[in-house]
């Protein structure tokens, strides 16, 4: 898996303000990779680190695309209630694998219709398979809409809605745009509650990881010497054993009868114990490069204590990495969460992640008939390769005085 | 480089030993011991469990001792080739286990070996041709490939071959051969199956070899000795292979190191899905079943024999690298 997301960069060259007075000059041209600042005209003499790096970060068009799809993930996160048009939860054995129900515009008889409208679902006999299948009732049409009035929920588990983003006008018409599961319930609205799981479970383990992984890896890098030794030795270990048999271990063992919210931060806590080394090695990298530079011996000299050098001059500047880093190893997280689900060692239903969705397709019989069943992995793979286009961006534009 | 041999032999035998102390925090682990769970068996077929004789199966397995000297009779044991009993199957583990692990490496091995070879090839290509339309094809299947899970990767070929060719790409062994003992045909079976697992595993690594193969070639190419080698009329092939080119091969060593414990996690997951004879389904089937001795035993010896491969590309490592000798 991608492990080994971020080797430290050369420290930068020590360039401020002299560095534009030179490149201003008419005759040369601006070095290639500071060409993002050309239309920025005279902003670039006090535009601050963070302006800069969102300015090269902008250009990277994949990870402006990214950035704008994690938003997308996030916010159906948060408001998975209203986003999805029905309860996950609620089944009806009559759709059990219904198929997905297309959207159409155009009617069976050449109609054009303003309102998107799907047809209803019967079933019918195969004469040559003699199974039951299901067919498009033409008959039947059902007209969707926005801001739809369907089943009630609870929002965030705190106060009962019936309006959704979309869904059908009828509140009891069938609507499975992405079909429907072994128990007939609407997959869509099941990868979208998966989403809050799943893409969630990315950020707090990161977080879990990120706390480890700077307090480990800036006494190594800092103070060095035994510390530096032995929590070198730590990770080495880590990072050389293979973490899933390891995880599946741990995971297995957490007990079976907890409640689901006290299941999810035991996986996420065992997740983020084993992904923190990574971390710690790019914290620990920068510290030591940073350690040796100027303006904090300068800092030493003008008598600043400890913690004001750590954290007034030496993490500012290299936030910027660690967000970076950070972006990179979430997908790490989330694909070890959803495979650790998928095996049924991690997350459980009832509750509902990526993984655990994928549970249904380990049947290769089920995924045959039924092959929308795999949608949430490629609900997966977008938030993974969306996470790594954000992250590459990031690390491209960490150091905006960079060539 | 004997001191440096010597060095990394000591730390792994005090990871090895930490290896050791996890696995049997896993075996510890779950509520209750060995004899409770197979009171629990005896119980639901119906038979009675009598506490004198629980009392004197704890004795014999020695499950009464305080926990450091059940850890040192366990690692002792191991030592002499015993890694308890596994409690489902009604086996010593160690029957059980040395095939499937056997497996588990050869494929793990042979994924490395089609990774290498593939992310070499593509990633000096991707190098040279850069911004070229195989470039750009092999750039988009890397990321792609970064991105899919490789258990997701082996339950779409599964789909595909199940639908559309009607035939099950799972397993390594025709029926024919599953239970036979090893021999030629058996073999020359295995390898006809082998290239699903394969690619399955492959795809991840090389895709992330090729990101770095291409990055540290072209970090390489656009050095100055290049130029000056270029203008003294050295031929493109030639300028290309003589140094570049081995200087970014470094990572495909160091790397192996890493890629191992990558490469044990991948086949793990996908020979569950793939339902390969390997540790992977069993390691599952144990881990649900509660079997501790068989599970550790996996764990023990998978992360034991990945540590082992991570010495020897270190020490490969420092032998092709003098800067890494002498740090």
């Amino acid at each position: 898996m991608a492990q080994e997301i971020n080797k430290p960069r050369p420290a930068s060259p020590p360039v401020g303000n002299a560095l534009f007075s030179t490149t201003v000059d008419e005759d040369i041209e601006p070095p290639l990779a500071l060409s993002y600042l050309e239309d920025q005209g005279d902003k670039i003499y006090t535009a601050t680190q963070w302006q800069l790096t969102w300015w090269r970060f902008r250009r990277h068009k994949m990870a402006m695309a990214s950035l704008w799809l994690l938003a997308i993930l996030y916010l159906v996160a948060i408001f998975s209630e209203f986003i999805a048009p029905a309860d996950p939860n609620i089944y009806d054995e009559k759709y059990a694998y219904a198929p997905p129900q297309g959207i159409h515009f155009i009617d069976s008889s050449g109609t054009f219709h303003l309102r998107p409208f799907v047809y209803g679902l019967k079933s019918e006999r195969d004469m040559e398979t003699m199974r039951m299948v299901f067919v498009p009732d033409e008959e039947a049409m059902y007209p969707l809409g926005f801001f739809t009035v369907g089943k009630p929920t609870k929002f965030w588990g705190l106060f009962e809605m019936d309006r959704h983003l979309f869904g059908p006008l009828d509140p009891n018409a069938a609507f499975f745009p992405l079909g429907g599961d072994r128990l007939g319930r609407d997959m869509f609205s099941r990868i979208v509650y998966g989403t809050r799981i799943s893409m969630s479970v990315g950020l707090v383990g990161i977080l879990i990881s990120l706390a480890l992984g700077i307090f480990f890896g800036g006494i190594s890098g800092y103070y060095g010497g035994i510390w530096d030794t032995i929590i070198q030795r730590v990770i080495e270990f880590f990072r050389s054993i293979p973490t899933i048999p390891l995880w599946m271990g741990l995971s297995a063992a957490v007990p079976k009868e907890w409640s689901p919210l006290r299941m999810y931060f035991a996986i996420t806590v065992l997740l983020s114990l084993i992904g923190w080394t990574g971390l710690a090695r790019v914290v620990r990298g920068r510290f030591l490069s940073l350690r040796e530079e100027d303006f904090v011996l300068a800092a030493k000299l003008g008598g600043s204590s400890e913690m004001r050098i750590i954290f007034r001059h030496m993490v500012p500047s290299f936030t910027s990495h660690i967000i970076a880093s950070l972006t990179l190893s979430i997908p790490s997280v989330i694909l070890a969460e959803t495979a650790l689900s998928f095996l049924g060692l991690g997350l459980r239903p009832p509750v509902i992640s990526w993984g655990v969705l994928l549970q249904e397709s380990q049947n290769l019989r089920a995924v045959a008939t039924a092959p929308w069943l795999l949608m949430p992995g490629l609900a997966v793979v977008i938030a993974v390769l969306a996470f790594n286009f954000v992250g590459d961006g990031l690390r491209d534009a960490a150091d905006p005085y960079a060539l | 480089m004997l001191q440096y041999i010597i060095q990394r032999l000591l730390l792994m035998t005090i990871t090895l030993v930490a290896v050791s102390l996890v696995s049997f925090v896993i075996i510890e682990l779950p509520p209750g011991d060995y004899v409770t769970a197979y009171a629990a068996t005896l119980a639901s077929s119906g038979d009675s469990v009598d506490q004198a004789r629980l009392d004197s199966l704890r004795k014999q397995f020695g499950l009464d001792l305080p926990i450091y000297q059940r850890y040192l009779k366990w690692t002792w044991d191991i030592l002499h080739g015993d890694f308890g009993y596994s409690f489902v199957w009604n086996k010593p583990v160690s029957e059980l286990i040395w095939e499937r692990i056997g497996l588990t490496f050869a494929i793990s091995f042979s994924a490395l070996m089609v990774t290498w070879i593939l992310g070499f090839l593509i990633g000096v290509y991707s190098a040279v041709r850069q911004y070229s339309f195989g470039d750009y094809l092999f750039t988009t299947f890397s990321f792609i490939g970064l991105g899919i899970p490789d258990f997701l990767l082996a339950l779409v070929l599964l789909w595909i071959g199940f639908r559309y060719f009607d035939t099950n790409v799972g397993g390594l062994f025709s029926r024919d051969y599953q239970t036979a003992a090893w021999s030629f045909a058996k073999f020359v079976d295995m390898l006809k199956h082998l290239w699903v697992p394969l690619i399955v595993l492959g795809v991840g690594g090389t895709a992330g070899l090729i990101r770095i193969m291409r990055a540290n070639l072209l970090d390489e190419l656009r050095k100055p000795y290049v130029e000056t080698a270029r203008a003294k009329g050295v031929s493109e092939r030639r300028l290309l292979l003589r140094y570049p080119v081995r200087i970014a091969l470094n990572p495909f060593i160091s790397t192996a190191g890493w890629a191992l414990p990558g490469l044990i996690n991948g086949a793990t997951i996908i020979s569950v899905v793939l339902s390969l004879p390997t540790a992977g389904p069993l390691l599952l089937n144990a881990l649900l079943a509660q079997d501790m001795y068989l599970a550790a035993s996996f764990i023990l010896i998978l992360s034991a024999l990945t540590v082992i491969g991570t010495l020897i590309s270190d020490i490969l490592l420092a032998w092709l690298d003098p800067r890494i000798r002498y740090q």
